[in-house]
């Protein structure tokens, strides 16, 4: 599951987050109890559909401001640690 | 003028309009409020000294020059450090952000500089909006201004803190599960959650998308209703923003015939017993004011902590994924390590456990873990198919009164360090304002007591879906029939 | 052991918007990198999507050229997974509800045609570009491309030869690119293929575990990795083994496929319904009206061609080939009914023009006018055919409209009778020789007499009528 949500954790935080998950999703259990058939969930509590936009454009960010915030950059790219394809 | 940071933003407007006082006056005394607060209460991560005070000179230029300002121009406001100000650090409470600096405005931040409303500075908050005490903020705890031991709230802590303290006139907070209310009523003050999808989320950095609405924290009903008005309308960026009413001129504060529903489900023994005085003593002022009080029922009210904290952890573990180090905000300085075949993955990886906090982190697990692949079922889609039970249980509600009246919070405001360590009982602590958020329904919270030991208690208030108007009558008339919201910590 | 090849195709086409899927910024290629890129896109903090209506109308179009059911309510999908081309590390796509479904596309071999099933058309958003560089340790990212609108087209293994898969490649660029949907142009990476392909015992049912391979680029990477893979896959089972279901890289430099060398942990994408964008309810009317507006597709116009107008497969498929020659063809037709004529000076002069100049039909002043007229103007026998070849090119080089520039040239071929007959007289007189060769069987003396009188016309006279009087005075 760490591995997943990108988090590199300690052996301690494991064995912390693992009892606390636990307890909370035992809590969750009490969902199960309820009887939810036929019943549609709600994804967007408000009944919208259709919301779309014109294909025009409109205005970029500069590039410095693009990369303004970038911890590492080269030549107008973003730079990140050489990624492992295959 | 003394103690004027302590007054509301719309009796100071019509004193600036006069030239009683200037912007300048009104700013420099509010910076030195802060001057004075700040070491103690912790409300602000980020103050724009000298911007500010540029800004006051120019309106003050303006304002001699008798131009036609907007009604609220020069009144300062405090912003809660998750909604982005252009070139103005934002920071989410989160060391992953801590050197972030958006290229661009939140739509709500372009309409309050419209209004000519002076950014104070960025308030503190849990990392990310995830906590209700602002204890989980990488800069620090905020202290409530009321008692420094104890919490301000939160997550919109430092906001609510901020307006009650003096150090700023006005705020804006987010609420996701309660993040505006809860806050409001631990510090004394007014929060408004509007209806989800009357004010735009473009630059609210996303937590629960289907539960984030941004709100006014003020020193009353008023401010809070004005400052909802500007800030609110439907916005071509936010696909999930709504079209708005037309602004009543004024709020007359008129309950007479109104009824007001009392859910049984939120009067139960778990309640503390100061708040529960305080909120029954506010039934009796509703009904000398003309109201009829209901009993409704809201069978579903106990299943809403636990769908809440499936659907709002599921989509925060797809908000927060973008957090990698890769674009901005904090990347991890650690060397490699040997044997890591994938460097770009390490580099997520250490990023994300070095930026992160640990409720951000438990909350990222528990997310990822209930959207997993045979967990899909069992855990998000059934608390999104347990959260139309309750939204029907509202919609049932609202046949027979036209307003609902719960408390905010089962307890006071609690001690720094308390609920901390136990996040299941912290948890629980949002539950009467948690369902709010998943009907996606309009909520404020007012004063309406104190604890013999001096903590502000809030009660609160539930409309219908884009019924705030009528939602701040009813706030209003209690406000003027009582003067809680008068109250100020020594 | 009779073994042949089970084969499904995902197709990712870029789709030709003018802006990205869920913001406005520009999606044209070759820009610097990080040039066109706003908030959106970049995936920042406090951002939101917002979709774009004419990328859901072309996938609409899209979906109805194949023949898809088209899902009236769908809606968007997160899709989870971690990648530094991909800002926000999830991609807006559709999981649950696509767009549309169970469609088919009729592919013509060269024995026979089959039908090729559509399992599903979806939309969802492209991710940015990575560049490596030999002997670095690190890599570099360009988020222009991140966020332009694609749609992803995803097969039923129905094809079983490469000739299968070719034709079907085929016929659907031509149908992307006549119904506008993309311009396919595969230097730019409009058009994108993973294949899957596994083996099994001729006549069997159930399907072998099969191998997923990525980013094939063009039509030949796709066949040559095919290719490799059923090899590789044959010989794997004949020698006793059992192929491993698993995703494959294609080496295009080597020829060879290769397992990925770093193994995503049973990728899980946690498909989630898109909180921020409200899910979409077609309305019938505008799917009706998108119907209404598709263009005759590419097989219909085939046939028609062939079967209405005469012409041969090599014609029709030359008029199909390119869009623009076609549509010409059409109007062409419309004023002037004669195939065969139009469809000739098409194929030969009018490309040759275009080909030369380096243009496109839109590009050039020729309209379906001015051809009309100058075939017109040939059948009519007004102008000789070298001379309306002339024209052709005149038209090109002048803008000018072929009437003028006969008018202008004196070109005009006079075939009046009454005309020549004076002139034929005169050089039937002053050429005796000739004549009396001729009326001794030289044939040939006959061409020089035409000769003279077309130099006495200055070319004008129309020489069928100069050979036919000839010949009757000459008696």
């Amino acid at each position: 599951m760490a591995r997943l949500a990108r988090l590199k954790l300690s052996e301690e935080e494991k064995k912390i987050f693992s009892h606390q998950l636990n307890e909370i999703l035992e809590y969750m259990e009490k969902l199960k109890t309820l009887n939810t058939e036929n019943i549609e969930p709600t994804f967007h509590p408000l009944p919208l559909s259709n919301v779309w936009r014109e294909d025009k454009v409109k205005k970029t960010l500069p590039q410095e401001e693009v990369l303004g915030n970038a911890p590492e950059k080269e030549r107008g790219y973003f730079k990140v640690p050489r990624i492992i394809e295959g | 003028m003394k103690e004027i940071f302590h007054l509301p933003a719309h009796k100071i407007s019509k004193l600036l309009h006069k030239r009683e006082i200037s912007v300048e006056g009104l700013v420099k005394s509010v910076l030195e409020r802060i001057e004075e607060k700040e070491k103690e209460i912790r409300a602000f991560i980020t103050i724009e000294r000298e911007k500010i005070l540029e800004e006051a000179r120019e309106l003050d230029k303006r304002f001699s020059k008798r131009e036609e300002l907007p009604r609220w121009a020069g009144i300062p406001i405090a912003i809660k450090d998750n909604i982005c100000t252009q070139g103005m650090l934002t920071t989410c409470g989160s060391k992953i952000l801590s050197n972030f600096y958006p290229p661009y405005d939140a739509t709500v931040i372009r309409k309050i500089k419209k209004e000519g409303l002076l950014i104070i500075g960025k308030t503190n908050m849990d990392e990310f909006a995830m906590g209700s005490s602002t204890e989980n903020s990488y800069f620090g705890p905020t202290h409530n201004p009321w008692d420094l031991r104890r919490v301000p709230g939160g997550s919109s802590g430092g906001s609510a803190a901020a307006v009650i303290s003096g150090e700023t006139i006005l705020s804006l907070g987010s609420d996701t599960g309660g993040s505006i209310r809860q806050p409001a009523s631990f510090c004394g003050v007014v929060g408004l959650k509007p209806t989800y999808g009357s004010v735009s989320r473009y630059g609210l950095v996303a937590f629960a998308s289907s539960l984030d609405q941004i709100g006014p924290i003020t020193k009353d009903v008023l401010d809070a209703y004005f400052l909802f008005h500007i800030i609110k309308g439907r916005d071509s960026q936010d696909s999930t923003s709504l079209p708005q009413t037309s602004l009543e001129e004024n709020l007359k504060g008129e309950v007479k015939g109104t009824k007001i529903g009392l859910p049984k489900e939120y009067f139960t023994p778990g309640v503390d017993k100061e708040v529960k005085r305080w909120v029954e003593e506010s039934f009796k002022v509703f009904q000398t004011l003309g109201a009829e009080l209901i009993e409704i029922s809201l069978p579903h009210t106990e299943f809403a902590v636990a769908a809440y904290y499936i659907i709002a952890p599921s989509e925060a573990s797809s908000n927060l994924a973008r957090y990698d180090g890769v674009h901005y905000g904090y990347r991890t300085v650690s060397p490699r390590e040997k044997g890591e075949e994938n460097p770009v993955v390490e580099m997520y990886e250490k990023t994300r456990q070095e930026g992160f906090g640990e409720e951000v982190k438990r909350r990222i697990m528990l997310g990822t873990y209930a959207l997993s692949a045979g967990y899909f079922e069992a855990y998000y889609l059934k608390a999104q198919k347990v959260r139309t039970l309750i939204k029907r249980d509202f919609e049932e509600a609202f046949q027979t009164c036209e307003v609902i009246l719960t408390p905010v919070s089962p307890t006071p405001p609690f001690l720094i360090g308390e609920k901390i360590k136990d996040p299941l009982k912290m948890y629980l602590s949002d539950i009467f304002t948690i369902p709010v958020n998943l009907a996606g329904l309009p909520a404020v919270s007012i004063p309406c007591g104190f604890t013999e030991e001096g903590l502000p208690i809030g009660l609160q208030l539930i409309g219908r879906p884009l019924e705030e108007v009528k939602l701040l009558q009813v706030a209003f008339a209690f406000q003027e029939a009582t003067d809680f919201h008068k109250r100020r910590p020594l | 052991m009779n073994l042949e090849p089970v084969i499904g195709l995902e197709v990712h086409v870029e789709l030709a918007t003018k802006t990205k899927m869920f913001c406005g910024c520009p999606t044209s290629f070759g820009a610097s990198p990080n040039t066109q890129v706003c908030p959106v896109c970049l995936g920042m903090p406090g951002v939101l999507p917002v979709i774009n209506k004419e990328a859901v109308k072309l996938a609409i179009k899209t979906a109805l050229a194949l023949n898809c059911k088209i899902n009236l309510f769908t809606r968007f999908d997160r899709k989870n997974y971690y990648y530094p081309d991909l800002p926000k590390n999830y991609q807006i796509s559709q999981q649950y509800l696509p767009l549309g479904v169970e469609g088919w596309l009729e592919i013509s071999l060269k024995e026979g045609s089959k039908k090729v099933r559509i399992h599903n058309l979806h939309l969802e958003e492209d991710a940015g570009k990575n560049l490596h560089l030999e002997g670095t340790d690190y890599s570099l990212v360009d988020l222009n491309r991140a966020g332009i609108p694609l749609i992803e087209i995803v097969t039923y293994p129905d094809m079983r030869t490469l000739e299968e898969v070719e034709v079907f490649m085929n016929t659907l660029r031509e149908i992307l690119i006549y119904i506008g949907a993309s311009d396919c142009r595969m230097e730019e990476g409009h058009l994108r293929f993973e294949a899957n392909v596994s083996l099994r015992p001729k006549g069997s049912k159930t399907l072998g575990p099969k191998v997923e391979m990525k980013n094939l680029n063009s039509f030949k990477m796709v066949l040559n990795a095919l290719k490799y893979e059923i090899e590789r896959q044959s010989k794997v089972i004949q020698r006793g083994g059992k192929v491993v279901q698993e995703t494959r890289l294609w080496d295009s430099e080597r020829g060879i496929s290769l397992p990925m060398r770093y193994k995503e942990e049973a990728q899980d994408y946690r498909y989630f319904p898109e909180p921020d964008l409200p899910p979409l309810d077609l309305p019938p009317e505008w799917i009706e009206e998108i119907r209404q507006e598709l263009p005759e597709l590419p097989q219909e116009r085939r046939k028609r061609l062939k079967e209405k107008w005469g012409l041969t497969p090599q014609e029709a498929d030359l008029l199909v080939g390119e869009k623009e020659l076609g549509d010409f063809f059409d109007e062409c037709i419309k004023i002037y009914p004669h195939p065969k004529s139009i469809c000739s000076w098409l194929l030969g002069p009018v490309l040759r023009e275009l080909r030369e100049r380096k243009i496109s039909l839109k590009e050039s002043p020729l309209t379906p006018e001015y051809l009309v007229s100058i075939s017109k103007m040939v059948e009519e026998e007004k102008i000789t055919q070298t001379n309306a070849k002339f024209c052709l090119y005149e038209v090109f080089q002048t803008k000018k409209a072929p009437e003028k520039i006969i008018e202008e040239k004196g070109w005009i071929q006079v075939s009046d009778k009454g005309e020549l007959e004076g002139i034929v007289d005169k050089v039937i007189e002053e050429n005796p020789k000739p004549v009396e060769d001729y009326r001794r069987g030289k044939t040939q003396a006959l061409g020089f007499l035409i000769g003279r009188v077309m130099r006495l016309t200055g070319g004008k006279a129309n020489p069928k009528v100069v050979r036919e009087l000839l010949q009757e005075k000459l008696k």
